[in-house]
């Protein structure tokens, strides 16, 4: 692995509150990233969003962003200019969201919506971008591509709705994508589908892969790392096919109070939470 | 334990500590808003003028001496005189009276008129919703001071006509807006967890929907009562309102507007009073849509 | 408890259930599973009386359920819902949302049911006077339990109790279920999406595909992967995966 393609060091972001003080969501984050796929878990509230968007400088207005290093391909993020930014986002990192419902244009047809996305990023005419959609939604395997090309999103099923959003984020051929919780509205059989085309996309593409979850068990099967998170701080970091191996009480607790059709349990175990968890980290 | 900490806490141990703190969190939010404060002052302002005006007042308003009439302003007469020589601070501070008065007596009559017809319609659906739409939609498709004209017209000229007519023609959009805000909450899981106790129709739209609506209808009233204002104004204005002697500001511009260009201060003094009470009822709305709105939150 | 006989739900022209028969036994906990799509909130939403436009046969305790129910049917049967979020009025305090069943019922003696009723859901006191949104996606759910409880039903109907909630608050849910339906002797039907869950709280489940049962097996079989269909084998082999 050469030069990593994100480097977070020590990043921390608070949101005022109405009290006038500042509510710690991340406390001291440091994270790399190299073209590989790294998952962030863990519950509600731990901050996993909040760096995702932090990295891309999409968190809104009254948030306070510090970070001793915020890089993406030596671009420091905190100080490039919102020009340098808008090229970044959606340009050479791809975001995928949880509801394709809430972040497709209802009214404009999807052939529409990809070919724009490629044309704010390529030089082409529109029969080139139309080209280019059609190759897109063959790419993210998409039966009758064609058909698709003039639907508009109400019209596809949420599956098909999030290929579609990752076809469209493929479009400026980026370097890396951040998918926050992409498939947690879709059922579980489509879950395994949608998860395996990016595990593929990114592969074949040499991208770099956020995967930002819930679900302990799902990244630890598509991720190659996994970090750990737990209100605002990296609890543990480790390679995902050693899981099942994690040693930190907090994992631990996670993976064990999931109710289980291997094993019947009369009452499932509840999670501790240990205040020395809270504690600063170095 | 100070009354700021009191009403700031995260858990209140009453009924009255829960509500009064959801209240006082509504005002920190509506205070940071300086022209909406201005408006709610000027407001409070104008209603206690009103109130006390038998005892601000320095001339009874309806006493004409022919001998002073048209005056400007002096020390004996602060705004000057009318063209019955009538003192007009004092007919301004009893007009008040009128035209605020008349705006609270819409209000009252239209607000939970609309709310009620919007609210069973948007929550019953199916028939009960069509006819009552249509009679809305009737009421809406006349022009507000024509409709007001004709029915006033047809009865006779009045203060009291003037704000049946003026009440007859303001609720359809309260009915609409609270229809509209029922249609998007009357299928919420927690108006079915409702459902699901046994509660009755009647209940869940009075105790569940309505005070879903009140925040976005307040604001909608506060926002109106200018036009109202204004309405009201107009039909004094065109004689169809507030009939001399009785001081209301429109009908005191009607019977001064011969004198706009030799004493000019004698019509626009109730002008500027229409034109305050209008923008901080303006301001006012603005501000409320802020805090009360629960789209913004 | 509870049976259903060849119910059939329609909305418009769209036919999203299809003579679905099942029954569950007094104090037995029923899983209805499925993907989204499947028919199986409809089928809950319908005992609950929530959805107008089914045919068939619907009875609970004997009784012929009719398309409008009356108060002594919301007192037998309570539903919780999937959303926490949306299913807790944002304006009403807690106080308010549970003191609601009791005042419709007719409920005396309001003061010492709310108190035990927190207690019940292992809330805090200070809980009490809340709105909904100074509370957690777990809190709020067991307000909504604690609503559906207080004025003792013996049917309690849930329809994704836990999915939107984070897995370790999940747990915690899931045994607060199981307490309380032993304490109280309660009738279940559980729809989820999660067969883990399923099987972990219910005794026999039905899983449904397109708005049909396809089978109906007992958790013993479920968890013996004896199932005869192929689409609950498809769910079954999809768990196990991703238990790994």
């Amino acid at each position: 692995m050469n030069k990593p393609l994100v480097e977070i060091q020590n990043l921390r972001v608070d949101f005022p509150t109405a009290s006038g003080s500042f509510n710690p969501a991340v406390r001291g984050v440091s994270m790399s990233l190299g073209r590989e796929k790294l998952g962030i878990v863990g519950e509600s509230g731990s901050g996993k969003s909040v760096t995702g968007r932090a990295l891309m400088r999409l968190l809104p207005e009254p948030a306070r962003v510090r970070a001793d290093k915020l890089v993406f391909d030596g671009i420091d993020v905190l100080a490039a200019r919102e020009r340098q930014m808008r090229r970044l986002r959606g340009g050479r990192i791809g975001l995928i969201l949880q509801d394709p419902k809430y972040s497709l244009n209802p009214v404009m047809t999807i052939g529409h919506q990809i070919a724009e996305a490629w044309g704010t990023h390529n030089k082409g005419g529109r029969r080139e971008a139309r080209e280019a959609a059609l190759n897109l939604l063959e790419q993210v395997r998409i039966r009758d591509p064609k058909r698709v090309l003039d639907a508009y999103p109400h019209e596809v099923s949420g599956g098909m709705g999030q290929r579609v959003m990752i076809a469209m984020m493929l479009a400026p051929n980026p370097d890396m994508l951040i998918a926050d919780e992409p498939t947690s509205a879709l059922d579980a059989s489509v879950q395994a589908e949608i998860l395996k085309l990016i595990e593929d996309l990114v592969s074949a593409r040499g991208m770099g892969l956020m995967l930002i979850s819930h679900d302990l068990p799902l990244v630890a099967r598509f991720c190659d790392r996994v970090v750990v998170m737990y209100a605002g701080q990296v609890m543990e970091t480790l390679p995902a096919r050693d899981l099942h191996r994690a040693e930190h009480p907090y994992t631990r607790g996670l993976l064990d109070c999931m109710p289980a059709l291997s094993q019947k349990r009369a009452r499932l175990p509840v999670l501790t939470r240990d205040p020395k968890w809270l504690e600063p980290r170095t | 334990m100070s009354r700021r900490e009191w009403l700031l806490s995260d858990t209140p141990t009453s009924r009255a500590q829960a509500k009064w703190g959801r209240r006082y969190q509504t005002w920190l939010a509506f205070r940071r808003n300086g022209l909406a404060v201005a408006g709610l002052f000027i407001v409070l302002a104008m209603l206690v003028l009103a109130i006390f005006a038998p005892l601000l007042a320095t001339h009874d308003p309806g006493v004409q001496v022919l001998a002073d009439r048209l005056q400007p302003p002096s020390a004996a007469h602060w705004l000057g005189t009318d063209e019955l020589g009538r003192d007009t601070y004092s007919r301004v501070l009893y007009g008040g009276r009128v035209t605020l008065g008349m705006v609270v007596a819409v209000v009252i009559l239209v607000a939970p008129l609309g709310l009620i017809v919007g609210c069973v319609a948007g929550y019953a659906g199916g028939i009960v919703d069509k006819i009552l739409m249509r009679v809305t939609d009737v009421f809406l498709a006349f022009p507000r001071l024509i409709l007001a004209l004709a029915f006033v017209a047809a009865m006779k000229p009045g203060v009291e006509s003037a704000v049946v007519a003026i009440a007859l023609t303001a609720w359809p959009p309260y009915a609409r807006l609270a229809r509209a805000e029922t249609l998007t909450i009357r299928n919420a899981d927690y108006i079915a967890a409702v459902r699901i106790t046994g509660a009755s129709p009647w209940r869940v739209i009075l105790r569940h929907v309505t005070p879903m609506c009140l925040p976005s209808l307040t604001v909608r009233v506060t926002l109106d009562m200018s036009s109202i204002i204004l309405t009201a104004a107009g039909l004094g204005f065109l004689g169809l309102g507030a009939q001399p002697p009785i001081p209301e500001w429109g009908t005191m511009i009607a019977t001064a507007r011969r004198f706009i260009l030799e004493q000019w201060w004698v019509p626009v003094i109730p002008g500027i009073a229409i034109f305050m009470a209008s923008l901080a009822f303006n301001l006012l709305g603005d501000g409320l849509r802020d805090v009360l709105d629960p789209k913004q939150r | 408890m509870i049976e259903a006989g060849r119910l059939n739900v329609h909305f418009g022209d769209n036919q999203v259930v299809h003579n679905v028969s099942f029954s569950v036994a007094p104090g037995e906990t029923f899983g209805l599973v499925g993907e989204s799509g499947s028919g199986k909130s409809t089928v809950l939403r319908c005992l609950a009386g929530l959805v107008d436009s089914w045919d068939g046969t619907l009875r609970i305790d004997g009784q012929q359920l009719g398309h409008k129910r009356d108060r002594a049917f919301f007192r037998k049967v309570q539903m919780v819902f999937q959303d926490p979020y949306g299913s807790l009025h944002p304006r009403q305090t807690v106080d308010r949302i549970l003191a609601e069943p009791l005042a419709i019922h007719g409920v005396p003696d309001a003061e010492t049911r709310i108190t035990r009723a927190l207690e019940e859901v292992a809330l805090p006191r200070t809980a009490r006077f809340r709105y909904p949104h100074q509370l957690s996606g777990g809190q709020r759910q067991r307000v909504a339990i604690a609503r559906a409880l207080i004025a003792d039903p013996s049917v309690l109907l849930l329809d994704e109790p836990t999915s939107a909630l984070d897995v370790s608050v999940q747990a915690e849910v899931l045994n607060l279920l199981a307490d309380l339906r032993q304490a109280r002797q309660l009738t279940c039907i559980l729809v989820s999406h999660n067969l883990a869950v399923v099987g972990h709280l219910c005794e026999r489940l039905a899983v449904m595909q397109g708005g049909r049962i396809v089978e109906i097996l007992s958790e013993q079989q479920l968890r013996a992967g004896q199932a005869t269909h192929s689409h609950t084998r498809d769910l079954i082999a999809l768990s196990h995966e991703l238990e790994g």
